[in-house]
């Protein structure tokens, strides 16, 4: 008899072992060809034309002042954009997660279209609301009849803060808030019931329960704040770098290939650390939980009080987040010329003109593509990430939270993170010098764009899965096993409905970073197949007013193709936990 | 319930497959198809890899099709310096057969590293000899473009205030806080401007030159689209003068939305007040396809190619037999003498002269 049940055993371990095995494979194949390999060719190539061989050129970076400064101000301003994202965030959280209200799906939605918009295009939009002739200035200066703009916002410290929240609140608002929502509402009453206040209650027992949700977010924020680009660039102007600024500026202007090699290993360093601290903080906090049905934790917002609440939360929100889009779509219409400035105030006049000229290849350009073509390409990509970054990132979070007891987790969980840490131009050029023999000459395939756009998707794939496969508690496996459920059908009717909002989440992300990437897309892509982003930049990078309204009207066309894009795929419920 | 969300499923993945299968498809069709007769088995094809502001119009690249029978794909990779270190770092197997877009501050760059083959056009007749900066005729120049100040003609009218005649007036206390220019570190436009106040005032002195428009109140911004899109009083911003192109006047004539008779804006031309960029073409090292490159190279030198690079790049031809639109006849400034510092010195001496700048500007 033992000896019966342990050869079960064995074979029972021996079975998760080979579905573990499975479960990494696609991930690691996929990550191992397209990042690692790239990845390691360009630093191995860098180091290579160091004269003085890969050590020297790695202390230089760490003796140098310059760089020492650089990773110092890299450090605390995405610690400063996370903390503040989150202060913005969590409120938010809470108010989509605790209550049902007309227009939570469009807020929802409108807080993930700025992800997707070229920080150009966003840096139009802070111009024109605060900007030295933007509109709050003007308000401000016939207000209080001022002669001078009173607020400097371009080019400091503030506009690289403001432009962080605006481009990741919307990650504490679906990560958290989507968990927070399968949060069993009860157990609050049952603590303020036993006496303790409510701050008590959301410390004691909110806070330790969406955890793991709140760290996954801020795990991320840190890093896109880490290894900020265009917002340093455009908006924070020439007085800040961050090692990403840096490595882009030995790398293209001055062709210092090891320093950039070495800075990105910084970098990568930097992530690493970071994401293991993550690990670590996460294997304390997660523990299974009963998730509820958001139905059941919602309620209506009927008491004066949770009114004020939710009317103060979603006026902050729409401030932040909506305001600078509605700028940009105010201008798309608005006829720029005379009054292209705001110094002739008189009432400028409403146009199409811009839309319609998007649809006129008026130069007769070989490489013209109309508005709708661009947003099949741009949707086209995205479908295509979305199924790569679910195909290869659900197993990955499932062999996280399934196996977590297997050592090799510890190793491989911090390494999933990297792609999200590593600088687009070090891997664009990586990919050159791999990807350069059959069957991978993949050098000029349209096919490396979504393969570029998946590395940067998987990571937020896997952090949207992981907090809610691990919260479900292995007894209702266990029980659907026992009453003869296969591992498929146990995944279909109990896994699946559990973590469908999380699946939904991470397609959104998925979708969303596909939608908007710019910085690796411009290095890869075809100049017949130009994603919206793209054209975008074409346009506002040309003299005359023509072109930047068109870059404006294409800006605003991205906007509500994502808007759309995003409604949409709330609605498809693949499994709601309402549902079960 | 399950099954209709089974249904959802399917219909998902049918979408996305279908358009997976639609870039798949793309992929087989990279050929820029120009001709319909022209049946992709028989055609050769040759490979250009440019920078992303490449632009030809279509009745040119038929004209070429038709003539030689070659088909062109293009590459576009990123900014010019970018496209360079690509086309670098491919060299032992290159992804092209002819690179356009290198210009005289990225030039040294590749010529050192060995990434063109000589190529002798007999068209290089036709090109003045101040263009041709590599002797071993590997890069070939092709257009050129000045970059120099732009000022806001309204601005200057409405305060009753002569506009700027050369770099030295901008040290007047009359333009205090007018001028925004770009970083040299992040902009192309922004080096070429360092570059022309070096070439100028000579390495002795041009830090002097920036330490008095520091003190003039000088606005630095990363990008040209940031100074002349925002900055710029044109379009909304503060500073009425702004480093941009020569050719910036007549492309807001061109490119204005409702029609305008004369442009809004005037560049500086006076001597040494500009930076020229000339961008150069080459046949890329080790190619299999030299005979069709060389094809290519004279057609890109040849009045008909040339005479198109105007409004689809925005920049300039150098072939003296070329004819421009009236448009850039009339309001088009090209500076008789402009600034020049050799290619080899900004390779060289390119990271020095940014540091130094940086340290006095922007400390």
């Amino acid at each position: 008899m033992r000896s019966i049940i342990r050869n079960f055993r064995i074979q029972g371990s021996y079975r998760q072992a080979i579905a573990y095995a499975v479960l990494w494979s696609a991930p690691l194949i996929f990550l191992s060809i397209f990042y690692f390999y790239p990845l390691g060719s360009i630093i191995k190539t860098s180091f290579e034309r160091a004269d003085a061989g890969f050590a020297s050129s790695f202390f230089e970076a760490l003796r140098s002042e310059s760089v020492r400064e650089i990773l110092w101000f890299t450090i605390w301003q995405a610690a400063l954009s996370t903390l503040l994202t989150l202060a913005i965030g969590l409120p938010g959280a809470y108010l989509l997660a605790r209550y049902e209200f007309r227009g939570k799906t469009l807020l929802r939605a409108l807080s993930g279209v700025a992800f997707v918009l070229p920080t150009l295009v966003v840096a139009a939009a802070f111009y024109a609301l605060l900007g030295p002739q933007g509109w709050i200035n003007l308000v401000a200066m016939r207000i209080f009849g001022l002669s001078a703009a009173p607020i400097h916002l371009t080019n400091t410290i503030y506009a690289i803060l403001l432009a962080h929240i605006f481009y990741n609140t919307t990650i504490v608002l679906r990560m958290v808030g989507d968990f927070w929502s399968h949060i069993d509402p009860h157990l609050n009453q049952a603590a303020r019931t036993l006496g303790a206040n409510r701050l008590e209650s959301f410390r004691k027992i909110t806070l330790p329960l969406i955890g793991p949700a709140i760290i996954s977010a801020a795990l991320l924020i840190f890093i896109f704040s880490f290894t900020s680009f265009g917002v340093i660039l455009i908006l924070g102007g020439p007085r800040f770098a961050t090692l990403e600024v840096e490595i882009y500026f030995q790398t293209i202007s001055l062709f210092n290939l090891p320093l950039a090699a070495a800075l990105s290993l910084i970098q990568l360093g930097c992530t690493l650390a970071m994401t293991i601290i993550y690990t670590r903080l996460s294997n304390r906090l997660t523990r299974p939980l009963k998730l509820q049905a958001s139905r059941i934790s919602q309620k209506r917002l009927t008491t004066w009080k949770s009114r004020i609440f939710a009317g103060v939360i979603i006026f902050i929100l729409l401030t932040l987040l909506v305001a600078p889009l509605l700028a940009l779509l105010t201008r798309s219409f608005v006829r720029l010329e005379p009054g292209r400035g705001q110094r002739v105030t008189e009432s400028p006049g409403l146009t199409l003109d811009f839309y319609r000229e998007l649809s006129i290849n008026r130069r007769s350009s070989l490489f013209y593509v109309p508005p709708t073509t661009a947003i099949g390409i741009s949707l086209g990509y995205a479908f295509t990430t979305v199924i790569l970054a679910l195909a290869i990132g659900l197993p990955a979070a499932w062999a996280l939270a399934r196996h977590s007891d297997r050592s090799l987790n510890k190793f491989l969980d911090p390494v999933l993170m990297l792609p999200l840490g590593t600088s687009a131009v070090t891997l664009g050029l990586g990919f050159i010098i791999a990807l350069n023999r059959p069957p991978l000459d993949l050098r000029a395939s349209p096919i490396l764009v979504p393969i570029a756009h998946t590395l940067v998707a998987f990571p937020f794939v896997v952090r949207s899965l992981t907090p809610s496969l691990r919260s479900i508690q292995p007894r209702l496996r266990h029980a659907a096993a026992m009453l003869g459920a296969s591992p498929a059908y146990v995944f279909q009717r109990v896994d699946l409905p559990l973590i469908g909002r999380a699946l939904l989440v991470a397609a959104i992300f998925a979708f969303t970073i596909s939608l908007g990437e710019f910085g690796a897309t411009a290095l890869i892509s075809r100049p017949e197949y130009p994603t919206i982003p793209l054209m975008i930049y074409r346009f506002i990078s040309q003299p005359g007013s023509i072109n930047y309204g068109q870059a404006l009207a294409l800006s605003s066309i991205l906007m509500l193709v994502t808007a759309a894009g995003l409604v949409a795929i709330e609605r498809f419920r693949i499994a709601d936990v309402g549902e079960f | 319930m399950f099954r209709s969300n089974l249904k959802k499923v399917t219909l998902l993945v049918a979408v996305c497959l279908f358009f997976s299968a639609c870039n798949a498809g793309n992929d087989q069709g990279t050929a820029v198809q120009t001709s319909a007769q022209a049946s992709p088995k028989e055609a050769p094809t040759l490979t250009v890899m440019t920078h992303d502001s490449f632009s030809i119009s279509e009745q040119v690249m038929n004209a070429f099709t038709e003539a030689s029978g070659i088909e062109v794909r293009f590459l576009k990779s990123g900014d010019t310096g970018t496209a360079v270190n690509k086309a670098v770092l491919a060299k032992d197997k290159p992804l092209a057969d002819v690179f356009y877009g290198v210009d005289n501050t990225f030039l040294s760059r590749a010529l050192e590293e060995g990434i063109f083959e000589t190529y002798k056009s007999p068209l290089l007749t036709d090109i003045p000899d101040h263009f041709e900066l590599d002797p071993q005729n590997g890069a070939l120049p092709v257009d050129f473009g000045d970059v120099c100040l732009n000022f806001d003609k309204a601005y200057f009218a409405e305060n009753n205030l002569p506009p700027p005649q050369n770099l030295e007036d901008l040290l007047q206390p009359q333009y205090k806080g007018l001028l925004v220019v770009e970083n040299p570190a992040t902009s192309s436009p922004g080096l070429a401007f360092l570059l022309a106040t070096i070439g100028h005032f000579g390495e002795s002195g041009y830090l002097d030159y920036w330490q008095g428009l520091v003190e003039n109140n000088l606005l630095v911004v990363n990008d040209w689209e940031v100074a002349y899109n925002q900055e710029f009083s044109r379009a909304g911003g503060t500073r009425p003068i702004v480093v941009s192109y020569g050719s910036s006047p007549p492309f807001e004539v061109i490119f204005s939305e409702t029609p305008i008779d004369e442009p809004p804006t005037e560049a500086v031309v006076s001597d040494g007040a500009c930076f020229r960029q000339i961008e150069f073409v080459g046949i890329l090292n080790g190619t299999q396809n030299r005979d069709l490159a060389e094809e290519w190279i004279d057609f890109m030198l040849s009045p008909t190619f040339q005479e198109d690079i105007p409004l689809q790049m925005f920049v300039f031809p150098v072939n003296k037999n070329t004819k421009l639109d009236e448009t850039f006849e009339e309001y088009l400034a090209v500076p008789e003498n402009p600034a020049f510092v050799n290619p080899e010195d900004i390779s060289s001496k390119r990271e020095t002269w940014i540091r130094d700048w940086t340290e006095v500007v922007l400390r």
